[in-house]
């Protein structure tokens, strides 16, 4: 590989980074949230193609990507409450659930998606960071979508909050200690409930990003599976907002790796690179399942850590 | 004592409350837990609840916390009487608990763990401002606890006593303290029932103690009370009042149980040679360190230690439960590995805690329970797999009434039976073959006086008979009873091991609590 080639890799693997790690890092901001509470819900991935479909159609109708992207929020919240609310009965699995509400999700937006795949609706815009640079594969890959920092900032927020707040000391508290949370008055199930909405909440914003930004359109096939990957990513940033960011970075840049090899002319493997993220879930699940830290850092009321 | 004041400007309890409770009664359906209980403690006093496991000790605190609604009877808090509905009333009105089991939050810190137990916790925590109030507090304390410390971090002892600070910081100066000492060293727990007593006869707290330590009751309480079967069967001045008045009130009539029969030994081979064990937890810390150990025939080595220095996963170590990070084990010589194919070749039996959950499977039933050892042989096994009902059916019918199991069937499922019960058909299928190695584990936890006393001569039977026996206990009356050897651990290792003529129990006490590590 020539040098300018390596320099294109490189440079396509960092606007890459940042153009494929925002949904991932909303959707594991959500998990993080929602599994600090003691509780698990692998159904994001259909939060997360749920708000893709109705960012995208939000945008369309009103023609504000911005309200589209409330609008993905907030169905999220409202797939996360369910989740939540159905976990509190009694005996009731949240692995389980999740799986089914992982199917319910994507169900229900191929079901209400079908008229939004033909037609173009305003997607949100890029703010060009690259500017500086008469190189235009870096004037391109610095054009960084708001989302990017909103995820930034929330992670930053999240990791202040949980350590210096009330609300957040309460959230860690029912995740490690059911026992001692129940014996200080605190209602264990609303907690969770809330914990888990919220973090449904991000994962429907993330989904806009997917419809509304990057790849930009609204099609069956748009996910391919980063809200079951989060989940992976969330262990493998053992439950730590910050490195929930670097994280999803680490995952956004492996999944740069066979476009950018492909535009400098190396498509032998092309799939192969494809694969990456994939592989790097497989390897980070084998390498967070044997580290010792992880399971320190485990909230102790997860079923994981059961 | 300013900064608490600070803190809690609003209430202004400073004194210990004096706190009666009249006529006590609750019931679950037909079964009557508490019986017309009134017992007085009064403002200022150290007083000891004592009774046997079921004799309603935490039926009446709990009553008092709010955490049952008694059927009858009332709490007089200062002579008012208060209605107590819920736990948060009981700590409105300045009356806090701690627990057996911890109530801190392991992952938050020492700080974070008092701030958020505060009723008017902020919502944004302004650790500049609270940390100098924090330590304002502890200041005022007759004990510190490190506040920037996970709680996880924290000793058991260090545990105990930021619960007893988080009652102070909350202004809950009416303490129940549940066995507040059965997770410390005797030296700790003198520390901190020390100081407590002091605070105790200053009447800034008043402190109620469930205990059934009459050592410490008899070193540190004023006055006491006795409850058995639910009611109360005696009362008064700890002090003037004998151990064996005492102990009279709480098991009643029934003659003190005898010791078992220790026989003499004439045959001191060693059996069991633990050499240079080592086990890791979960996180890669030294659980078992370097343990080296022999116990030979017909001898009982009793390994003391507080909870938590590594003897649980030492037995899980010899019961195969646990993976073995170096060292190895032998027996009569031989390497012996823990898999069933050894256990019975070497006849390797044992006794785990908690047996209903180490070692049997809760909802199989009696009679399966307690062929764990023998179905894949004659008579109930042909060819090795195939197992027939009738005789496994026909050893446990045999063996359900040689140790008295209580059980409705040998086909109801074992988790249906009383703790005793469990314990007693464990031994059973542990106990009725031909033995070589015993391993025990606090065969006597939570039982019931008489179970107690069964379950200790059939221990000392087997040492008699010439097994080699490991004991591991908690309870260092059980290990001063039974033991020919005693083994303290502390921190994961042997500390001390000593014949049981050479000892006493302070100096074990003294090896638990870690004083002596460099000596030996």
């Amino acid at each position: 590989m020539s040098e300018s080639g390596f320099f294109i890799v490189l440079i396509a693997m960092v606007g890459g980074a940042i153009r494929v790690s925002t949904p991932f890092m909303f959707v594991a901001l959500g998990e993080t949230l929602t599994e600090k509470s003691g509780r698990i819900n692998l159904g994001l991935e259909g939060n997360l193609v749920l708000g893709a479909m109705v960012a995208y159609a939000g945008s369309y109708q009103t023609g504000s990507p911005w309200l589209g992207v409330l609008f993905a929020g907030l169905s999220g919240l409202v797939l996360g409450a369910m989740h939540g609310w159905i976990c509190k009965l009694p005996k009731v699995n949240d692995i389980a659930v999740g799986i089914a509400f992982m199917s319910f999700g994507t169900g229900l937006a191929f079901f209400f998606g079908k008229p939004y795949i033909q037609p173009t609706a305003p997607r949100l815009e890029a703010i060009p960071l690259g500017g500086w640079s008469s190189n235009p594969s870096i004037a391109q890959a610095l054009q960084v979508n708001p989302l990017f920092f909103v995820g930034i900032a929330l992670a930053v927020f999240m990791w202040w909050a949980l350590a210096n707040t009330r609300w957040g000391l309460i959230v860690r508290m029912t995740g490690d200690s059911a026992a001692s949370a129940r014996a200080m008055g605190v209602s264990i199930d609303l907690v969770r409930l809330m914990a888990t909405a919220a973090g449904g909440f991000l994962a429907g914003v993330g989904g806009a990003f997917l419809s509304l930004y990057y790849p930009g359109s609204w099609n069956e096939g748009l996910s391919s599976g980063q809200g079951l990957m989060a989940v992976a990513l969330v262990i493998f940033a053992r439950w730590d907002p910050i490195r929930c960011v670097w994280a999803a970075l680490l995952f956004g840049a492996a999944g740069a790796i066979g476009p950018a090899l492909q535009s400098i002319g190396i498509s032998q493997g092309y799939y192969f690179f494809n694969a990456a993220p994939y592989i790097l879930t497989l390897f980070i699940m084998i390498a967070s399942a044997r580290s010792k830290s992880a399971a320190r850092d485990v909230p102790g009321e997860l079923s994981l850590a059961k | 004592m300013n900064a608490a004041a600070a803190i809690t400007a609003s209430r202004p309890l400073q004194r210990g409350p004096a706190l009666e409770t009249v006529g006590m009664t609750k019931a679950f359906g037909a079964f009557t837990a508490l019986d017309d209980v009134s017992i007085d403690v009064r403002a200022g006093s150290f007083h000891a609840l004592l009774g046997e496991n079921g004799a309603g000790k935490s039926t009446l605190v709990k009553c008092i916390m709010g955490f049952y609604n008694a059927t009858r009877g009332s709490v007089l808090l200062d002579g008012r009487e208060s209605t107590i509905r819920s736990p948060r009333d009981a700590r409105d009105l300045g009356i806090g608990m701690v627990y057996q089991h911890f109530t801190l939050v392991p992952c938050l810190t020492a700080a974070e763990n008092l701030v958020i137990s505060r009723a008017d916790a902020p919502a944004v925590f302004d650790w500049k401002k609270e940390k100098p109030k924090l330590e304002e507090f502890m200041d005022g304390m007759p004990f510190r606890v490190p506040l920037n410390g996970q709680v996880s971090s924290l000793s058991a002892g260090e545990k105990q006593k930021l619960e007893i600070l988080k009652l102070l910081y909350l202004e809950q100066r009416f303490m129940i303290l549940d066995e507040p000492t059965s997770v410390l060293t005797p030296g700790e727990a003198d520390e901190v029932l020390g100081l407590l007593g002091e605070m105790a006869r200053r009447g800034e707290v008043t402190v109620l103690m469930i205990s059934h330590k009459f050592r410490e009751v008899k070193a540190f309480c004023d006055s006491f009370s006795v409850l058995r079967r639910g009611r109360l069967t005696g009362t008064g001045d700890a002090q003037a009042a004998s151990v064996a008045e005492m102990s009279r009130m709480m098991i009643g009539d029934t003659e003190v149980r005898e010791r078992a029969v220790r026989a003499a030994r004439n045959d001191s081979r060693p059996v069991l040679d633990l050499a240079g064990l080592v086990a890791e937890d979960e996180e890669g810390r030294r659980v078992v360190d370097a343990v080296n150990l022999k116990v030979g025939a017909g001898e009982i080595v009793g390994i003391a230690g507080v909870s938590g220095n590594g003897q649980s996963a030492l037995v899980e170590v010899l019961s195969g439960q646990r993976g073995l990070a170096d060292g190895g084990i032998f027996i009569n010589g031989k390497p012996f590995e823990p898999k069933r194919r050894d256990f019975d070749r070497f006849k390797v039996f044992g006794l785990p805690e908690e047996p209903l959950k180490n070692a049997t499977v809760p909802r199989m039933s009696v009679a399966e329970n307690i062929a764990f050892r023998s179905y894949d042989k004659p008579p109930i096994a042909s060819l090795g797999w195939w197992l027939s009902p009738g005789p496994m059916r026909r050893k446990a019918e045999e063996l359900i009434a040689r140790y008295r199991v209580k059980t409705t069937s040998p086909d109801s499922p074992i988790e249906a039976l009383s703790g005793g019960n469990v314990q007693r058909a464990v031994l059973a299928r542990e106990l009725s073959g031909e033995v070589d190695v015993l391993i025990v584990a606090n065969p006597c936890f939570g039982l019931d006086f008489a179970s107690v006393a069964e379950i200790r001569a059939q221990i000392m039977e087997q040492r008699n008979r010439g097994a080699a026996v490991l004991l591991v206990s908690e309870d260092l009356d059980e290990i001063l009873e039974l033991s020919d050897r005693v083994a303290v651990m502390s921190g994961g290792s042997i500390a001390y091991v000593a014949p049981i003529g050479e000892t006493d129990r302070n100096t074990i006490g003294g090896y638990m609590g870690g004083q002596h590590m460099a000596g030996h």
